[in-house]
């Protein structure tokens, strides 16, 4: 554990910093306050969504649902607002994350007592969820006139300029770094993903840790629904469609290792930050957002390829030479 | 263990009727059988032989990609990036029609364009190492970028009709087979013999049962695993030409989410996740559960997201099914 | 479950633990039946018996990773049952695996407290506190490695360490070392030799698994022998022979004379010269003839598996030349060697020798499946007439052809191993540590086939550590140090100490 940030981390927040020192060169709009608030704002839900994705990717796990679960509670969230506008927010925000943290529970059980493989649990339950906007609804879509103004009202509060989604996300990125560094459990998360074989050896179950990380995930997609949906005044099924695979490229940008075990919550923030400032600078810019898929794959497949070569692996020593020149072992 | 007696060993193990019933092949047969027992009783237009033959239109491109896809995951390897190729290389298609190219071009452009983004893939998989899953993931956006850069929202429609013909016309009239299903029946039994008669199909199972003792025994690993990039590369932009040729435009969003119900295709037939094991029979079986299930429910105009609800509670329960037997099974042994 | 935690060892009078009539039964094999003994505080006990005797299944129980049939494991004076892990731990029962497993990328006090970490008032995670105790732990085994340090940055030995104070902390009372020399310098050694000292007057009992004699009988008071599930002798090390302990390990009497042998020695077939990596070895050159077997004896670490698999293709050499049958060739990946007539039993059977899941024939005909292709199909039954010959030839205990490698015994995995080679028709074979970690029985079977292939014309490279297996069979012997040849011996002309030394480095005395 280490509060400073480490070197694979420290690269990542210079290469941001250089790349919005190059795009305010170009258009001094980007660094204007005003839009560095937007894209704090903008990357909210991102970087929730990615720390979400991390905590079931350290277990060796991975969650192609995440998105379909947004959609699916932020349309039950949207769906109460249409019927009983006029109750307090909290109940708006609690149902999106009571119905997140069941459908993370399906995904979590499923997987750890049955023993299906992630990948293919969550591909069946990404059909799933989504499907059952439409079973649920019958293709209905809820408009922003529908949702009410209490509904809507929550994303556009602003403390310092920020909108509550950015404190929102520091709370729940706290809360992450918290549970993660902080507490056994947390600890026994990277151990099982790690190695299974020595955390079992440990008393560590597999099983217990891949519940909770699967509906810890459910729970902030659940709430992540709800801040969709108000936010963008809309939902329908098609909510968030393929953002699951974003969810994942920042993560994997942020240092996060698909092989578990390995991955911070700095990191994770920055990798967000970092697709967020690529989707915010191509207007600015004036690239078409027709540039946006093609950019964010070419920095996937960078940051891939950096990540491997930061995890290089162990040359054999054994030829005193070689020892010699090498930096020396531990003492 | 004394040294003085000396086993006789048996050529193969005494066959058991069990043996054959556990298969998952039979599973799945049994699966198919239902499926069409079911979907007679809806619908008096499912056995309708022009009307089946029809419904291959919907399920014979995915089903082409996902053999590759087979060999592919039993190497330990995925491709999530196959639809984004198949949008890349109908883009291609479409701006070389747009050139006003003749026929054998149109059809040999996608393939083409296919085997370059499944190099691009396997190069970077093998020569740097990268895990598959992340790498193609980031090549799906990549090519499917791609597409969208130069599309933009435009569409490509203009496509001579000797070329959409071979989407939409019958190579067989009778029995009337499409194209693209006759491509997958062809292509199933070469991949078929390939996978369980040849020698390299039994290199596959080896590097997908532990691939360091495959180095080991001399099998070129590396070069296989590319190789099978390559291959699905070529067979979405086979898909590519095909699907084109059907819709008769070019979108950039064209085949969006096929990545995935080709993986439900492989792993539904059996392919185990973790590598080393399937059989591409059980791949074809569930193409064709998967493909009379989608038909069969949009004949009683169950809409399509709904169909992929059935379709997710399929793939779940057919995986977990089996375990929660198994399970069953060893309580019951003392 | 688990009530009793931090127990400390008894002072005098009743062992520390004790097994009674412990039996343990999987489908078809009788693992273990009606074994007991007993581990005193203090004493070091070697478990001793072939390999599926049931030394593991009884580690796997003390553990709590298998719940025994039948019996008792008593421990503190209760009968107690360990259903996981856990439970073994709070029994104040520790384990040293071969393999250490632990986790790579966290901490050394991490890997230390990983289940059992010591938390704040608050439940949080007292970072500073572990730091701490581990520092403290560390200190008390001479530890000169940071809490602070990455596993992934530590040697084997120092990594075996860390293992060791896991169970320190644990407070153990009770120490399983399974095969802990396996990969560790003769230095290193000496140090766990050091650790196992003050562990026993700490009051702690010890036992000590392990196939190397000399070590059994440097480092343990007591032994029990298995043997096919049962206990068949137990007893003072200074009360019984070497020799005695493997006929109660075997069940008879063995011979540990190897075959003798008269064999012309034909032509040059191999001759490497200079070979060379940058990191791992440098200069290798030597000659090989037609029914001569060269032994490679050095020190785990020395470059010798680097080395021969550099010749097999599997890494690139930066300098040397290769020459087959007087033809220079160029060897960039193992077919390259396989095509040229060179075969290369590994060392490490699991990872590199064998695919587990996969039948005894599919296996077998794993190198060589290009011979079974009639057109363009595999021929099974040309592939029966391989495996038939080869496994009989081997003696393959299994129930059919198509079984799967994982039911197989190690013994026999590695028949099957060496039958895959074999059946690539090599002209040179390459075995690299053939007998490790098999049964004394098997053993011997492998030892008199290698002097049958000698005979019938091979050349063969025999890499091992094991100095009687190497002066027993070998008509020369190379001695790597350090990644290079530090001297070569013929037979007659050398004695173990010569040999010894030169593996250790004469420079090192100076």
């Amino acid at each position: 554990m280490s509060l400073l940030l480490r070197y694979r981390e420290l690269a990542l927040a210079v290469i941001i910093a250089i790349m919005v020192t190059g795009i305010g060169a170009y258009a001094p709009a980007f660094v204007g306050l005003d839009n560095i608030l937007r894209v704090f704002n903008d990357t909210s839900i991102l970087a929730m969504l990615a720390l979400a994705q991390m905590m079931v990717i350290l277990t060796r796990g991975i969650d192609l649902s995440t998105a379909s679960n947004l959609a699916l509670s932020g349309m039950i969230s949207a769906s109460l607002a249409q019927n009983y506008p006029d109750l307090p927010v909290i109940t708006y925000i609690a149902l999106a994350i009571a119905t997140g943290l069941l459908l993370g529970l399906i995904n979590g059980a499923f997987i750890s007592l049955l023993g299906i493989p992630p990948i293919v649990m969550t591909l069946g339950t990404l059909s799933v969820f989504r499907g059952m906007i439409v079973v649920y609804g019958g293709g209905n879509q809820v408009n922003a006139s529908e949702m009410g103004e209490v509904f809507q009202a929550f994303p556009k509060v602003t403390l310092l300029g920020l909108s509550s989604l950015f404190w929102i996300m520091a709370a729940v990125a706290i809360a992450v770094w918290l549970f993660l560094n902080m507490t056994r459990t947390g600890r026994a998360i990277y151990a099982v993903g790690g190695n299974p074989v020595a955390a079992r050896y440990c008393g560590i179950d597999l099983g217990r840790q891949q519940l909770i990380v699967y509906t810890v995930a459910g729970t902030i997609s659940g709430l992540c629904g709800y801040l969709w949906v108000s936010r963008y005044g809309v939902a329908y099924s098609e909510i968030a469609s393929g953002y699951e695979l974003t969810v994942i490229a920042a993560c994997v940008i942020g240092g996060v290792s698909i092989a578990g075990g390995v991955g911070t919550v700095t990191g994770t923030l920055l990798g967000a930050l970092f697709l967020g400032v690529i989707v915010n600078a191509l207007p600015v810019m004036q690239i078409t957002p027709f540039w946006q898929m093609a950019i964010s794959g070419a920095v996937i497949l960078a940051a891939v390829i950096v990540n491997a070569r930061a995890e290089k692996r162990d040359v054999k020593l054994i030829l005193p030479e070689a020892r010699r020149t090498a930096a020396g072992g531990v003492r | 263990m004394t040294m003085a007696k000396r086993t006789v060993v048996a050529d193969t193990a005494p066959r058991r009727v069990s043996d054959r019933l556990l298969r998952w092949e039979t599973i799945l047969v049994l699966l198919l059988v239902l499926v069409i027992v079911g979907n007679t009783a809806i619908s008096p237009y499912f056995l309708d032989l022009y009307n089946l033959s029809d419904a291959t239109y919907n399920f014979s491109e995915k089903a082409i990609v996902a053999l590759g896809m087979a060999f592919l995951i039993i190497v330990r390897e995925i491709d999530l990036s196959v639809a984004a190729i198949i949008a890349v290389a109908s883009l291609a298609t479409g701006l070389v029609a747009q050139m006003g190219a003749g026929l054998p071009i149109l059809l040999l452009v996608g393939p083409l364009v296919g085997i370059a983004c499944g190099a691009f893939n396997g190069f970077l998989v093998t020569r740097l190492a990268l895990p598959s899953i992340v790498v193609t993931i980031g090549t799906m956006s990549l090519f499917r970028g791609i597409a969208q850069v130069v599309l933009g929202d435009q569409v490509i429609n203009k496509y001579p009709s000797s070329y959409t013909a071979i989407g939409q016309t019958y190579a067989i009239d009778w029995p009337p087979l499409p194209y693209s299903f006759l491509i997958f029946l062809i292509f199933a039994v070469v991949f078929a013999a390939v996978l369980h008669r040849t020698a390299i199909g039994r290199k596959l199972y080896a590097i997908g049962n532990n691939p360091t003792a495959a180095r080991f025994s001399g099998i070129p690993v590396d070069r296989i695993r590319f190789w099978l990039f390559v291959l699905t590369g070529a067979l979405a932009g086979l898909a590519a030409t095909l699907l084109t040729a059907r819709i008769g435009s070019t979108r950039p969003n064209i085949a969006l989410g096929w990545e995935l119900e080709i993986i439900t295709m492989v792993i539904l037939g059996g392919v185990s996740i973790a590598g080393g094991s399937g059989t591409i029979p059980g791949v074809v079986l569930a193409v064709f559960i998967l493909g009379l299930i989608t038909f069969g429910l949009s004949l009683i105009n169950v809409p399509g997201i709904v169909i992929s609800v059935i379709l997710g509670c399929l793939l779940i329960t057919s995986i977990a099914v089996p375990i929660i037997i198994r399970r069953l099974l060893n309580r019951r042994q003392p | 479950m688990s009530a009793i935690i931090n127990q400390p060892p008894p002072q005098g009078g009743g062992p520390v633990l004790s097994l009674r009539n412990v039996s343990k039964t999987f489908p078809g094999v009788r693992a273990l039946h009606d074994v007991s003994f007993d581990l005193l505080a203090g004493e070091v006990t070697a478990l001793i018996g072939e390999n599926g005797a049931g030394k593991s299944t009884i580690v796997k129980i003390l553990t709590g990773i298998y719940v025994p049939d039948g019996g008792d494991v008593i421990a503190g004076g209760i009968a107690r049952k360990f259903y996981s892990p856990r439970d073994s731990w709070g029994a104040g029962i520790a384990a040293i695996h071969q393999e250490t497993v632990m986790f790579d990328e966290l901490s050394v006090a991490e890997n230390i407290f990983t289940g059992h970490m010591p938390v704040t008032g608050s439940g949080l995670v007292d970072w500073k506190g572990m730091r701490e105790k581990a520092g403290d732990l560390l200190k008390r085994i001479d530890a000169d490695f940071s809490p602070d340090a990455l596993l992934k940055q530590l040697s084997v030995a120092q990594k075996h360490m860390v293992e060791i104070t896991r169970a320190l902390s644990h407070d153990a009372s009770v120490i399983i070392m399974d095969e802990p020399t396996a990969a560790l310098s003769r230095n290193e050694i000496e140090d766990l030799y050091r650790i196992v000292d003050q562990l026993k007057s700490q009051g702690r009992a010890i036992v000590f698994i392990s196939h190397k004699f000399d070590e059994i009988f440097q480092v343990a008071d007591r032994f029990v022998c298995l043997r096919d599930g049962e206990k068949v002798g137990e007893g003072l090390i200074a009360d019984v022979t070497e020799a005695e302990l493997v006929s109660l390990m075997v069940g008879r009497p063995i011979d540990q004379v190897f075959p003798k042998r008269d064999i012309k020695l034909g032509d040059t077939v191999l001759k490497v010269q200079g070979l060379s990596n940058p990191t791992e070895f440098a200069d290798i050159s030597f000659e090989l003839r037609r029914g001569e077997i060269l032994g490679f004896y050095g020190l785990v670490g020395a470059g010798r598996s680097e080395a021969m698999q550099c010749l097999f293709g599997m890494t690139a050499p930066s300098a040397g030349t290769v020459m087959l049958e007087g033809h220079a060739i160029r060897i960039r990946a193992p077919a390259d060697a396989i095509a040229a007539g060179i075969s290369y039993v590994p060392e490490d059977r699991q990872q590199q020798g064998v695919v587990l899941p996969l039948g005894i024939r599919h296996n077998m005909t794993l190198a060589s499946i290009s011979q079974h292709v009639k057109n363009w199909f595999l021929s099974k039954s040309s592939e029966l007439d391989t495996v038939r010959a080869l496994g009989t030839r081997l003696d393959v205990r299994a129930a059919h052809w198509e079984q799967t490698l994982s039911e197989l015994s190690g013994g026999n995995q590695q028949k099957v191993v060496i039958a895959k080679w074999l059946a690539a028709k090599p002209k040179v074979v390459i075995l690299d540590e053939p007998t490790k970690g098999i049964d004394v029985g098997s053993k011997a079977a492998v030892h008199d086939f290698i002097g049958e292939l000698a005979e019938e014309g091979l050349a063969v490279i025999l890499v091992s550590s094991e100095l009687p297996e190497i002066m027993g069979l070998s008509d020369r012997v190379i001695v790597m140090q350090e990644g290079r040849i530090a001297a070569s011996f013929e037979r007659g002309a050398w004695s173990a100490e010569k040999i010894v030394t030169a593996a250790t480095g004469a420079r090192k005395a100076a």
